[in-house]
C-alpha cells in the first residue's frame, strides 16, 4: 500500500471531485465530508510519505509500470515531500476553517466550489510529485482553471473580470513554460526530467537550451507573480471569495517557487543556471526590486486583503532572490521561506477570512474597534503579522535569519537591505492596521468598556483552526533549526558553497 | 569559576509569564492583583536564591532550545546579569503595589490588561538579564519592546496612538533595522553569538568593520536613548506613571544599557576597543547625550518629562562608565544601573502621587506643594540627591566611581562633562523641591492641609527613598556584583 502513496496523493482527491459533483446534485451536504476525507488521505499520504523519504531516500513511481523515459515518473525527495505536506495541510486547514463561511456565502454553489477546491489541490499536488516536465503543465493547467473558477466565485461585480484577467496573463505564462518545454523536446528528445538532465550537459551553449530556460523562467515567473509580472495578483485575490483566496494566496505562488526550484535542481542543473548563465546577480536584483516595489505598492491599499496581497508579491521576492544567491544559506532561506510564508498567509487570510465573516467589507475604515471584538482573532492576526514583520521566535524570523545570512555571505548586501526595508514597512503595515483595531473609536480617557457585551467572535469551528495555525507560526519557527538540517540541506545539490 | 547547570534562570523568566493566563481570567481585581503579587515575590524568590553562589563567583546556565549551532536559546546567570534582575524584580514588588493605588486612585479602564502586560514586560526584562547569548538577548529585547506597546499606549487617546506610533518607530526600527543586521554579520563572522570573557569578535575583524558593528549595536539598542534615537523616552511618558516609573526609568532603558554593556564586553571585548581606540568614541558620544539631556531637561515644565530627560542623560552615565574601560569607570557605570534605578523610580512615583493627589503635571503649578504632601516632597528629595549624585545617598558612590573612572583613564574631558552635568542635574531637580517647601503665602498654591496620596502610592515611594538612602551606607552588594562583572 505505502508503495502507491504518490500516486495516492493525487488520485484520491482527483476521483472524489467525481463524487462530490454526483452528490452535490443529491444531498449538498455530504460534499464537505467527502471533500474532508479526501484531502485528509492526501495529508495522511503526504506526511507518511515524508517520513519515508526520510528514512529510505528518494521515492519512485513508474505510472502504469511504464519505466521512464516512456512513462510518467513520480519522484519524490525531501524537497517535494516538504512541499507535498505543505500544500496538503493547508488546503485541508483551510476547508475545515471556511465551511462556515461556504454554508453561507454560497450555498447554492457548495458543490461546485467544492470540486473545484479538490480540483485544484490535486492539480498543486501533482505540480510538485511530478518527475515529468509535460506532466508538471497538464497539472499546471488542472490548478490554474480551477483556480481561475474559484475566482470567479467571488463577487458578481468584480470577480469575474479579476479572473479574466488572470486567465488572459496565466495563460500567456503557461505558454512561455510549454514553449520552454517544447524546445527541450526538440533538443533532448524526452521529457522525464531526470532524463533531461543527463542529456543536457553536452548542449549547454546551445542556443535553443538557452531559449528553453528563459521561456520556461518567464512562464514560471509570470504565475508566481514575480514583480513586475505581478499585475494579475492583487485584483484576482482581493476579489476571490475569502474560503477560496485563503487557499490559493497560501500555495499557488509557493508551488510555482517549488517549480522554479525544481527546473534549476533538477531538469537544467545549477552547473548551467549558475555557472554558465550568470544571471544570478541580476535576478537577485530584481527581487531586490519585487521586495521593494511590493513593500511600497502594499503602503498604498487601503483594504487588508488587498495589501496582504502586495506583501505575497514582496515575499516572493525573498524567495526567489534567496535562491538565486547561490549559496546553501540562502537556498535553505528561499525553501524554509516556502512553508513559513504558507503558514503565515494562511494564518493571515483565515484571520481576514473571520473578520468578513462578522464585518461587511474589508476596507481599513471597517476594522475600528476590532480588538474588542474579535480578540482571539486579532491575537492571531497580530501572531502572524509579527512573524510577517521577523520578531523572533516566529517561524518569519528564522526565514529572515537564513536569506540575510546568505545574503551576508554571497556579498549582496543590496539584498540584505531590501529584506530589512521591508520588514520595517510590514512594521508599518500590520501596526497600521492593529493601531485602527485598538484606538477606534477613540476612547475618551477613563472610560470603562465591559468586555463581554461587545464581544462577538467568529463560530469555533473557524477560529480552532485558525489558532492551530497560529500556534504552528511559532512551533515550525522553533524547530526549524531541525527542519533546515534534516530535510532542506540534504535536497541542495552538491557543489553549492 | 563554577558553572552550575539549573533551571532557576528559566524558572526566573517564566513566573511572571505564567501568571498572564492567570491575571486575565481573574474576575476580582483583588484576586488578580494577587497573582501579580504571588509572581513577583515569587520571582524576586528564585533570583535571590541564585545571589550567594553568583556572589560566590559561580554561573547559572541552562540551555533551552538549540536552534543552530552556535544560536540557542540560552540562560546565564553572572553578577552583571544578577544585578540588574535584583534591582528589576525587587522593583517590580514595590510597582506592583504602587500600581493598584495609582490605577485604582484614577479609576483607569482595561486594567486586566495592564497588569498583563505588566507582567509579560518583566519576563522580558529577566529574559535579557539572564540571556547568555546574543540572539536570546534580542528575542526578549523584541518581548519586550512589544509587551510594553500597550502599556505606553494604555489611554487609547489620539496623543497615546501619537506616542505608541513613535516609541515603535524607534524601537523597532533600529532594533530590526541595525542590531539584526549586526547580529547576523557577527554570526557570520565568529559561527557563535554567545557572550565571552574575552569578547567574540577578538582578532577576528578590522578596524572599520568594527566601528561599523559598534555604532550598528549602539544607536540600535535605542532603548538605550542614545541621542539622536532618545525622543521615544519623552514620548512615552504619556503612560500610566507606573509604566514609567518601572518601565522607562528601570527596566526597559536599562535593558537598552545592559544589552550594550553586554555587547561591548561579551561580543567586543576590552582589548579589541582600547586597541582601535573606539572606547573614545562612545565616551564622546555618550557625554554628548549627557550634557544635551541634562540642558532639555532644565526647560522642561511637565515633571514627567523633566525627569524623561534626566533620565536620558542619566543612562549616557552608565554607557560612559563602561566605555572608559578603566576598572573604577566600569564599576561605577555598572553600579550606576541600580543606584539610578532607586533615585528615579522614586522620583517617578513622586510624580504620580501628585498627579493622583492633585491632578497636577506641571511643575510650574507645583509651588508650596511641601505643605500639602511633605513625605512625598520629602521623598522626591532624596531621590533627587540620589540622582544629582549627593550623599547620603547610594547615587553618590556611583557617581564617585565614574569620576575616578575618568582620572584612572585620564579622560580629562570626560571628568569635566560628569562634573558639569551634575551641576545641571542640581539645577534642574533642586529648584522643584525648593519651591515645594519654600514659598511666601502668595506664591503658594496650595493650602497648608497635609493631604497625601493613597497609602498605595506613598508607602512605595517612601520604600524606595528610604532604600536610596540605606544605599549610601551598605552599597556593598551592587559594587561586589559590579566589580566581579568586570572580573576583579
Amino acid at each position: 500500500m505505502s508503495q502507491h502513496y504518490p500516486v495516492l496523493l493525487v488520485t484520491v482527491p482527483l476521483l472524489s471531485a467525481f463524487i462530490i459533483s454526483g452528490l452535490s446534485w443529491v444531498k449538498k451536504s455530504l460534499c464537505f465530508p467527502v471533500a474532508l476525507l479526501a484531502l485528509g488521505t492526501s495529508v495522511f499520504c503526504a506526511i507518511s510519505l515524508l517520513f519515508r523519504v526520510l528514512d529510505l531516500g528518494i521515492v519512485e513511481y513508474h505510472m502504469g509500470g511504464w519505466m521512464p523515459p516512456w512513462g510518467i515518473a513520480y519522484r519524490v525527495d525531501l524537497l517535494n515531500a516538504l512541499v507535498l505536506v505543505v500544500v496538503s495541510s493547508v488546503a485541508f486547514l483551510n476547508l475545515f476553517a471556511t465551511h462556515k463561511s461556504v454554508q453561507r456565502d454560497f450555498p447554492e454553489k457548495m458543490g461546485i466550489f467544492y470540486v473545484l477546491y479538490v480540483l485544484f489541490v490535486t492539480g498543486l499536488m501533482g505540480i510538485t510529485v511530478t518527475g515529468d516536465v509535460f506532466n508538471l503543465y497538464v497539472l499546471l493547467e488542472i490548478a490554474s482553471l480551477t483556480a481561475y473558477a474559484l475566482i470567479a466565485l467571488g463577487q458578481p461585480d468584480s470577480a469575474p473580470l479579476a479572473s479574466l484577467n488572470y486567465v488572459f496573463i496565466g495563460t500567456i505564462g503557461a505558454c512561455f513554460y510549454l514553449l520552454g518545454i517544447g524546445y527541450l523536446y526538440i533538443m533532448t528528445g524526452s521529457l522525464n526530467m531526470a532524463d533531461i538532465a543527463s542529456l543536457l550537459p553536452p548542449i549547454y551553449h546551445s542556443k535553443a537550451v538557452l531559449v528553453a530556460f528563459i521561456f520556461c523562467m518567464v512562464g514560471v515567473c509570470i504565475k508566481m507573480a514575480f514583480f513586475p509580472l505581478h499585475v494579475w495578483l492583487p485584483n484576482a485575490y482581493t476579489f476571490a471569495p475569502n474560503p477560496a483566496s485563503s487557499v490559493i494566496a497560501p500555495l499557488m505562488t509557493k508551488v510555482m517557487v517549488y517549480v522554479m526550484i525544481r527546473l534549476v535542481f533538477s531538469v537544467f542543473l545549477p552547473d548551467f543556471s549558475f555557472h554558465v548563465l550568470h544571471i544570478d546577480h541580476a535576478i537577485v536584483w530584481l527581487s531586490c526590486l519585487a521586495i521593494v516595489m511590493g513593500s511600497l505598492l502594499a503602503l498604498n491599499q487601503k483594504n487588508i486583503k488587498r495589501m496582504l496581497t502586495y506583501i505575497i508579491v514582496s515575499e516572493i521576492g525573498y524567495m526567489v532572490g534567496g535562491f538565486w544567491l547561490g549559496n546553501r544559506l540562502g537556498m535553505s532561506g528561499a525553501i524554509l521561506h516556502i512553508l513559513n510564508d504558507a503558514i503565515m498567509t494562511l494564518c493571515l487570510f483565515l484571520a481576514v477570512g473571520n473578520i468578513a465573516y462578522k464585518i461587511r467589507g474589508l476596507d481599513f475604515v471597517h476594522l475600528k474597534g476590532l480588538f474588542r471584538k474579535m480578540p482571539i482573532t486579532m491575537a492571531a492576526f497580530v501572531a502572524a503579522g509579527l512573524s510577517v514583520i521577523g520578531v523572533p521566535p516566529t517561524c518569519g524570523f528564522f526565514s529572515k535569519w537564513y536569506l540575510i545570512s546568505g545574503a551576508i555571505q554571497a556579498g549582496q548586501y543590496g539584498f540584505m537591505v531590501a529584506l530589512l526595508f521591508s520588514s520595517l514597512v510590514n512594521v508599518v503595515l500590520f501596526f497600521r492596521i492593529i493601531e485602527i483595531a485598538y484606538f477606534e473609536p477613540m476612547e475618551t480617557h477613563h472610560r470603562v468598556v465591559a468586555m463581554r457585551d461587545v464581544m462577538e467572535e467568529a463560530p469555533l469551528t473557524m477560529l480552532v483552526p485558525l489558532l492551530i495555525v497560529a500556534v504552528s507560526l511559532v512551533a515550525v519557527g522553533i524547530y526549524s533549526g531541525n527542519i533546515v538540517t534534516h530535510i532542506i540541506l540534504p535536497v541542495l545539490p552538491k557543489g553549492i558553497g | 569559576m563554577e558553572i552550575i547547570h539549573s533551571i532557576r534562570p528559566l524558572l526566573a523568566v517564566l513566573v511572571s509569564l505564567c501568571a498572564v493566563p492567570l491575571i486575565a481570567s481573574s474576575r476580582k481585581a483583588n484576586i488578580r492583583e494577587g497573582w501579580t503579587f504571588a509572581a513577583a515575590i515569587l520571582k524576586f524568590v528564585i533570583i535571590v536564591s541564585m545571589l550567594p553562589a553568583v556572589l560566590r563567583g559561580s554561573q547559572f546556565t541552562f540551555t533551552l532550545w538549540e536552534f543552530l549551532p552556535g544560536a540557542s536559546i540560552g540562560f546565564k546567570v553572572d553578577s552583571l546579569g544578577m544585578l540588574f534582575a535584583l534591582v528589576a524584580s525587587s522593583l517590580w514588588i514595590i510597582t506592583s503595589a504602587y500600581s493598584v493605588g495609582y490605577m485604582r486612585g484614577l479609576k483607569e479602564h482595561s486594567q486586566s490588561r495592564y497588569f498583563c502586560f505588566f507582567a509579560l514586560a518583566l519576563s522580558a526584562t529577566i529574559g535579557v538579564a539572564f540571556s547568555a547569548n546574543l540572539l536570546t538577548l534580542y528575542l526578549f529585547y523584541e518581548m519586550l519592546s512589544l509587551a510594553t506597546y500597550p502599556l505606553v499606549t494604555h489611554h487609547q487617546d489620539q496623543e497615546a496612538r501619537q506616542s505608541g506610533r513613535k516609541y515603535l518607530t524607534y524601537i523597532l526600527g533600529t532594533s530590526i533595522g541595525l542590531v539584526l543586521p549586526a547580529m547576523l554579520i557577527v554570526y557570520h563572522l565568529t559561527g557563535s553569538l554567545e557572550f565571552t570573557t574575552h569578547g567574540l569578535l577578538a582578532g577576528e575583524v578590522s578596524k572599520g568593520l568594527v566601528t561599523l558593528l559598534l555604532l550598528m549595536f549602539l544607536f540600535g539598542f535605542a532603548k538605550a536613548a542614545i541621542m539622536p534615537f532618545h525622543a521615544w523616552l519623552p514620548a512615552a511618558m504619556v503612560a500610566p506613571t507606573p509604566v514609567s516609573a518601572l518601565l522607562h526609568a528601570v527596566a526597559v532603558v536599562k535593558v537598552g544599557v545592559f544589552s550594550i554593556v553586554r555587547v561591548l564586553t561579551g561580543i567586543f571585548g576590552v582589548e579589541i576597543l582600547s586597541s582601535f581606540h573606539l572606547d573614545t568614541v562612545v565616551c564622546y558620544i555618550a557625554s554628548f547625550t549627557i550634557l544635551v539631556g541634562s540642558l532639555i531637561a532644565l526647560s522642561q515644565d511637565e515633571l514627567k518629562r523633566r525627569l524623561a530627560f534626566s533620565t536620558i542623560s542619566q543612562l549616557s552615565y552608565i554607557v560612559l562608565g563602561v566605555a572608559l574601560l578603566s576598572p573604577k569607570g566600569m564599576e561605577g557605570g555598572i553600579a550606576h544601573i541600580a543606584m539610578h534605578a532607586f533615585g528615579k523610580i522614586t522620583l517617578f512615583f513622586c510624580a504620580g502621587a501628585i498627579f493622583v493627589g492633585t491632578g497636577k503635571k506641571y511643575i510650574s503649578e507645583m509651588v508650596g506643594i511641601g505643605r500639602k504632601m511633605p513625605i512625598t516632597m520629602t521623598a522626591f528629595f532624596i531621590g533627587a540627591l540620589s540622582v544629582i549624585g549627593l550623599p547620603p545617598t547610594g547615587g553618590f558612590f556611583s557617581k564617585w566611581y565614574l569620576v575616578l573612572g575618568t582620572l584612572q583613564a585620564n579622560q580629562w574631558p570626560m571628568l569635566v562633562v560628569l562634573l558639569l552635568s551634575s551641576l545641571l542635574n542640581a539645577a534642574y531637580f533642586l529648584p522643584v523641591v525648593y519651591k515645594a517647601f519654600f514659598c511666601t503665602e502668595q506664591e503658594a498654591m496650595f493650602d497648608n492641609i497635609v493631604q497625601e496620596g493613597p497609602i498605595w502610592c506613598v508607602a512605595p515611594l517612601v520604600l524606595t527613598a528610604v532604600i536610596s538612602v540605606f544605599l549610601f551606607f551598605y552599597p556593598d552588594i551592587f559594587f561586589r556584583l559590579a566589580a566581579m562583572a568586570i572580573g576583579m
